[in-house]
């Protein structure tokens, strides 16, 4: 196995799986000739041609859209989106089409359309290439949505994700896109979409994260010698292994889930509506919340201050530990 | 680069009754492909006038009134082969008629019941689009996509006025122009968006214009003359085929009906107008030119029109025959893969229903 960061996982994906099925293309803004602006598709234009690795216009509603009528005609379209905030125009196709095309024909016609963009703060860049957009993407019926923290996730999670029948949409942590490096399997490596993963084995309390919250999740383990800690990184939020949710709850009692997006209505919402439901008999104390502010994302001089940092997590930890 | 050509502004006619110039002929088109599009006329009109008695009967629900926009449906129709993709607007629900799809399929659609969902594959017609102008990209995105594989087929998508000051109109038009797709964009221009005059959708003078901004044709039509929309259509077909791209099309014509069975248009619309205008219905300027040239008799017509009103009496009597729809296509057919929640979902609401 190759040490890779996440950005060359992702393009040792797509050699993988463009080589593996003609009928798989890549299409976005500056995918081809520039081969992406963080190069995640780099070299397939010259490898599988302009129409594999199309340059589309400025048009992210236009590219969705066109994937729509590329996959009725048997294509398996891989849209990029080139930042998160971006992606808001194409929320209009994938709510309005994509997510219901097939119950529109009866369960007749496939979709397998993938949507990936990366996303998240903390890279000191302008306005809206910062975004959390995540709980956009999984309250829309009939789509599938992932987001991977390890390199060899991102690789596994997007082959996955090309290989699946239905529309998902990924989210990559652009954040830790090159200084998250770790080994990755060669050739074909698929995660299935549905399992979490144990990031860390502990008893004391569960912290629950996806992304680029794990890292700090992680940190926060690290850091507490006093306190032993298990970390799971949900990795895909639709489907949801709610097992591997009510399993760390279960052994540790202490819950604390960890999300970058703003706090209402985000997805550590939808998880601690789970544990209310079907683990509160296991729990010790109150499923606690860390995550950004109700606020549009800042100013990068002070966003810092706004992403969940480890001490907003340690002291939701002695929080609950006394509670 | 390719070449920016002026937009044709003045309306192509076929049928030479409103402006002086006398019937014309369709170059290559004989009686019986002229009878052929007369039963295409008939068949559609048949069903929306039927539509609307039904909703009236309350055996349908909300149904969008097409009447007198049978010409731009059936002319762009017969210009298109078996294998090429038709993308209807909620206007050109019934198309898929011409396609052999059955009328309680259609009705079905209209009454709110499963059996109006489709496989688009089967008649090369895609679902019935509701909002406006979404399914634009999807045609060019077919289009495109037939093309890439070294396929023949082209696509036409249907769309009215007011879908041209949407942003997912400019955007398929653009994604088609780049990619030198095989599309057609057929424009209804009605002259309303429910209330919305064409006016108040743009200051351009047509709408035909737009095309010269994503280097493509862009030629005017009257809409209710079914043989123009055929002829310029059938145009825009070999272009396509050719590998010379897309085609924009304004149909032009007036809305004489109601936008839909919920809409009362006393409210804006010019009813003197109205009047005028259906005088010059569409399916009957089609009869007058067939029976100038000697095709189309008293009978034919009325056995024509027979056939037709039976296809609907047979149709809505299927189509109400259907049985109830099992609670659980809630869950069906939404993913290939569906999570386990669907199955305790549907097992709990089965519980709560006894």
């Amino acid at each position: 196995m190759a040490e890779r960061s996440i950005v060359e996982a992702i393009n040792d994906c797509f050699h993988v799986e463009l080589e593996r099925d003609a009928s798989v293309m890549v299409m976005g803004e500056d995918v081809g000739r520039a081969g992406g602006v963080f190069r995640a598709t780099a070299g397939l234009r010259d490898r599988f041609g302009p129409d594999r690795c199309f340059d589309t216009p400025l048009a992210e509603a236009g590219i969705l859209g066109a994937a729509v009528g590329l996959c009725m005609a048997g294509w398996r379209p891989v849209c990029e989106m080139q930042y998160d905030a971006f992606s808001y125009p194409c929320l209009d196709q994938l709510i309005t089409h994509v997510g219901r095309y097939r119950w529109r024909t009866g369960g007749k016609m496939e979709f397998p359309i993938v949507v990936r963009m990366p996303y998240g703060g903390g890279v000191r860049a302008p306005e809206l290439h910062d975004d959390s957009p995540e709980t956009y993407y999984v309250h829309t019926p009939g789509v599938k949505v992932a987001i991977p923290s390890t390199p060899a996730d991102a690789k596994g999670l997007l082959a996955a994700a090309i290989r699946d029948p239905d529309p998902v949409v990924i989210l990559e942590p652009k954040l830790h896109y090159r200084t998250a490096k770790g080994e990755v399997p060669e050739g074909e490596h698929i995660v299935p979409l549905g399992k979490a993963r144990l990031a860390r084995e502990g008893d004391d309390v569960s912290l629950v994260a996806y992304g680029s919250m794990v890292a700090v999740c992680e940190a926060v383990a690290d850091a507490l010698d006093d306190v032993s800690v298990e970390v799971l990184d949900i990795r895909s939020l639709k489907p949801l292994d709610e097992e591997a949710l009510l399993a760390t709850a279960a052994k540790t009692g202490r819950v604390v889930i960890v999300q970058e997006a703003p706090r209402t209505c985000g997805f550590a919402a939808e998880l601690a509506a789970i544990l209310a439901e079907k683990a509160m008999l296991d729990l010790r104390g109150p499923v606690l919340r860390v995550t950004g502010y109700d606020v549009p994302y800042p100013y990068w001089q002070i966003e810092d201050a706004y992403m969940p940092s480890p001490e907003r997590v340690v002291a939701a930890v002695r929080r609950l530990l006394e509670f | 680069m390719a070449q920016v050509l002026p937009a044709e502004r003045d309306l192509r006619r076929v049928i030479g009754d409103v402006d002086g110039a006398g019937d014309r002929e369709v170059e290559g088109v004989g009686e019986q492909q002229l009878l052929d599009i007369y039963r295409s006329l008939v068949r559609l009109r048949t069903y929306d006038e039927r539509s609307v008695v039904y909703h009236r009967q309350g055996r349908i629900g909300t149904y969008a009134i097409y009447w007198n926009h049978e010409a731009m449906q059936a002319g762009a129709f017969h210009a298109l082969d078996d294998e090429d993709w038709i993308f209807p607007s909620y206007r050109e629900s019934a198309i898929g008629l011409l396609r052999g799809m059955p009328a309680e399929t259609v009705l079905s659609w209209w009454r709110g019941h499963p059996a109006g969902w489709w496989n688009p594959e089967d008649y090369r017609l895609a679902s019935i689009c509701v909002p406006i102008a979404t399914h634009v990209p999807h045609a060019a995105g077919l289009a495109w996509g037939k093309k890439l594989k070294g396929e023949r087929a082209c696509a036409i998508a249907f769309f009215g006025d007011g879908a041209t000051s949407e942003g997912a109109f400019h955007e398929g038009a653009n994604f088609a122009g780049v990619t030198g797709a095989p599309l057609i964009l057929f424009c209804n221009n009605n002259g309303w968006a429910i209330s919305t005059p064409v006016e108040a959708q743009t200051r351009a003078q047509t709408l035909a214009d737009k095309a010269v901004g994503y280097g493509i044709p862009g030629l005017r039509v009257d809409g209710t003359d079914v043989l123009a929309c055929y002829e310029a259509t059938r145009e825009a077909v070999t272009r396509a085929r050719a590998g010379e791209g897309p085609t924009f099309i304004e149909a032009v014509s007036y809305r004489t009906a109601p936008h839909a069975t919920a809409d009362d248009p006393s409210a804006y619309i010019d009813l003197e107008r109205v009047e005028q205008e259906k005088k010059r219905e569409c399916v009957g300027r089609f009869e007058g030119y067939l029976t100038r040239a000697g095709i189309l008799h008293p009978d034919l017509v009325a056995s024509i029109r027979a056939e037709a009103a039976d296809e609907m009496r047979e149709g809505i009597k299927k189509a109400e025959a259907e049985p109830a729809a099992d609670i659980e296509l809630l869950f069906s057919n939404a993913l290939v893969d569906p999570p386990a929640s669907f199955g305790s979902d549907l097992d709990e609401l089965r519980g709560t229903l006894g």
